[in-house]
């Protein structure tokens, strides 16, 4: 890693109190001023993978400006933002899932454990394993339930018998807490789930293949409250062994599974922070009109 | 402060009569009505003359070819006589081979029809059947020598003037000079169905044999054989090159000029017109690498230039369908873009794929202009039997039977044109059939 930027830690906590409450009308489409340095602690004592200077283009759109930010072991990171802010565009960075899009270009640097996964030489596929996705609407391919999960361990080689593969399709259905409402029904489609246990299916999916981090890009946003509720107690548990980015629009949910949220803004990344601190006591006005829903 | 917000003018309200349940909306209303009404008659409207088209067609077609799947039959008594067959009476194969049957038909005519003396009334009675019935004879003492000495009854393919005849295409009340068949043909005729010696059976010849200049001896067998490998040529060539291509274009190709070049290209090559690939066929296929004309091979090669952009198009259209939300996942996972594809991607898209091979083959089995072309259209006798041998097919059959002035060919047309149609409807149900039963929804 790049010790000189790691060790240039973004702090820049001056006061950016609002005098005035009118002053706090949140504005979603004025960008934040030119030259913008986020707010707050971007980076952890044991990241698990960190972003340093990330821009991202689509064609002539700017889509992620200068973004720097840490993704601890262990934690859960909320991306929270109003719509078209990017911040699904920087996830989609970390497992280079935005390769995929025609005319988009990453510059800047992002790691893994210290490796970068844009260098030249970095197998994508290997990457992508190591970096599970879920995605925001329930995506189980058109196979049994056994098969969506197997299909990881299978292509990456990672049983050697049947017997194996199942042991491992079992303890990925009980990890995401699917294994007694699917077991007597492995051979049947996945697609044939309700909503919310196609959506625990695509985690147990991800975590087949042993990923060390997970990014969610939504993951709650087409289910019931009660399939909610399932899933953010799984990201929860999921936490002891996976470092965890999700992306969302509700912030109670940032405020319910994450430890650390990060705010984006139209591409910049506005502020990072404890979860608690965030959302009690935000130090940008951007933040802080989000937040409390004062849109201008 | 605190005043309602107003236009310019004030503030509007609508006039009681434009209200909904006023006078002005309730005319309104009947306007709509009545034009929605109007507007679903014509959709009816338009089904209506296009089933009717459709009906007609049916019934001109099955009206006018049914009659050719019977086909009529005479029983004469057919004495083999010995001193016609094998003068020597060693019964050698060759010289039964080679004996004169023609005289054999003669006589046998002679001694069951009344004043057949003279060359022009033998000749009037040898009108009567068929010139096949040489053969049959010759098939039967070949098969059987026993038989010659012998004297047996043998049912023998009539002529096609009789058979037209006998299913009211020749008019017996016109004057003799009118008609092709001559008074003493009738007369013959009416003894024969007198005594019961004529009769209709389903005509196996034509779905037996290749073509002849005699209606009654002429089947769709070469033609329907022709087809067969003209096809085979043509979906083992288009089918993978077709999907290949899609695949590229659709999974892997870049977006750039040149595949958006290459895209317009394939959709402007699905229209051009069919003959213009004939010309091409043979300029490059036969001139050039110097391919037998008239083969299937080369009409199959042909029919593959003209098929490939409509599967192309299909199969693009199919992996299109599939949503990108199972790419995305595959590569969440680590698959590699080829595993994305040939794992989940084409499985998904196959169904479709195989829907637009299917029309496209059934679009290239009705095809007749390019094969003009590449001398698919020649008078050929025998039912190929490779690739390279001489060949004619279907459509390019009905084509040249249309063509013929016999009265018989009408009805063998109308016959060819229904097994066509037979072939291409069961084509068609077997994509709605594979479309319904693999269509995956999401």
């Amino acid at each position: 890693m790049n010790t000189a930027i790691a060790q240039q830690r973004a702090i820049h906590q001056e006061p950016v109190m609002a005098a005035h409450p009118q002053d706090l009308a949140f504005n979603a489409t004025e960008p934040a001023p030119e030259g913008h340095r986020t707010v707050g602690l971007v980076t952890v004592d044991n990241p698990k993978m960190s972003a340093r200077d990330v821009n991202v283009h689509y064609g002539d759109k700017h889509a992620i400006k200068h973004v720097t930010i840490d993704i601890g072991t262990n934690e859960v990171i909320a991306f929270i933002g109003p719509s078209g802010c990017g911040k699904s565009t920087f996830l989609r960075c970390l497992n280079r899932m935005n390769d995929t899009i025609d005319g988009c270009r990453v510059s800047g640097e992002i790691t893994l454990d210290g490796h970068d996964i844009y260098a030249r030489d970095l197998d994508v596929v290997q990457l992508r394993a190591r970096v599970g996705m879920v995605f925001q609407k329930p995506n189980p391919f058109p196979k049994s339930i056994f098969d969506n999960v197997a299909y990881g361990p299978r292509i990456h080689g990672m049983v050697s018998s049947k017997s194996e593969l199942e042991d491992l399709v079992q303890w990925a259905l009980e990890k995401a807490g699917l294994w007694n409402e699917v077991k007597d029904r492995l051979h049947q489609p996945g697609t044939g789930l309700s909503g919310g246990q196609q959506q625990r299916l695509c985690i147990a999916r991800a975590i087949s293949v042993s990923p060390e981090v997970i990014l969610m890009d939504e993951p709650c946003s087409a289910l019931d409250p009660i399939a909610t509720a399932k899933i953010e107690e799984l990201i929860d548990e999921l936490r002891a062994n996976f470092s965890i980015v999700i992306v969302t629009h509700s912030m109670q949910q940032a405020a319910r599974v994450s430890q650390r949220t990060a705010y984006f803004h139209l591409g910049d990344l506005i502020e990072v922070g404890e979860t608690e601190q965030i959302f009690t006591n935000p130090v940008h006005k951007l933040t802080e009109g989000y937040i409390t829903g004062r849109f201008g | 402060m605190n005043k309602p917000t107003t236009t310019a003018r004030g503030v509007y309200t609508i006039p009681e009569e434009r209200r909904i349940g006023g006078k002005a909306h309730l005319a309104l209303v009947t306007r709509r009505n009545a034009a929605e009404r109007r507007f679903r008659a014509y959709g009816i409207a338009a089904l209506g003359l296009s089933l009717l088209f459709l009906v007609t067609l049916f019934v001109t077609i099955i009206g006018n070819g049914a009659s050719a799947f019977r086909q009529t039959y005479v029983k004469l008594d057919v004495n083999f006589a010995a001193d016609v067959l094998d003068p020597d009476g060693k019964r050698d194969p060759a010289t039964l081979g080679s004996a004169n049957y023609l005289t054999l038909v003669r006589n046998t005519l002679r001694s069951q029809l009344p004043d057949t003396e003279g060359r022009a009334a033998l000749r009037e009675a040898q009108g009567l059947i068929s010139s096949a019935a040489n053969y049959q004879l010759r098939e039967m003492v070949l098969a059987d020598p026993l038989l010659v000495g012998q004297t047996r009854p043998v049912w023998v393919l009539a002529s096609a003037l009789v058979d037209a005849t006998l299913k009211g295409g020749i008019d017996r009340n016109l004057p003799e000079s009118d008609r092709k068949i001559s008074d003493r043909q009738l007369g013959w005729l009416d003894k024969l169905a007198a005594e019961g010696r004529i009769e209709r059976r389903f005509n196996s010849v034509l779905f037996t044999a290749g073509d002849s200049r005699e209606p009654e001896q002429a089947g769709i067998w070469g033609a329907v054989m022709g087809s067969f490998y003209t096809m085979v040529v043509t979906l083992a060539l288009s089918f993978p090159i077709g999907v290949a291509a899609a695949i590229y274009l659709e999974e892997f190709a870049p977006r750039n000029r040149w595949t958006d070049l290459i895209e317009v290209n394939i959709n402007n090559l699905a229209a051009v017109p069919s003959i213009v690939y004939g010309l091409l066929g043979l300029a490059v296929f036969i001139n050039w690498f110097g391919l037998p004309r008239s083969a299937p091979l080369v009409g199959g090669l042909v029919l593959t230039l003209m098929t490939l952009p409509v599967i192309i198009i299909a199969s693009r259209a199919a992996l299109t369908s599939v949503p990108p939300s199972i790419r995305e996942a595959a590569l969440g996972m680590g698959a590699s873009k080829m595993q994305t594809v040939t794992h989940h991607v084409l499985p998904l898209a196959l169904p479709g794929m195989l829907t637009g091979a299917i029309i496209g083959m059934s679009r290239a089995l009705g095809e007749t202009a390019p094969l003009l072309m590449i001398g698919m259209v020649a008078f050929i006798v025998d039912v190929p039997t490779g690739f390279t041998s001489h060949a004619t097919v279907l459509p390019v059959q009905i084509y040249l039977w249309a063509d013929s002035p016999e009265r018989a060919f009408v009805e063998r047309t109308s016959a060819a044109i229904l097994v066509l149609l037979g072939f291409m409807v069961a084509m068609n149900a077997l994509a709605v059939i594979l479309r319904k039963r693999f269509e995956r929804r999401w």
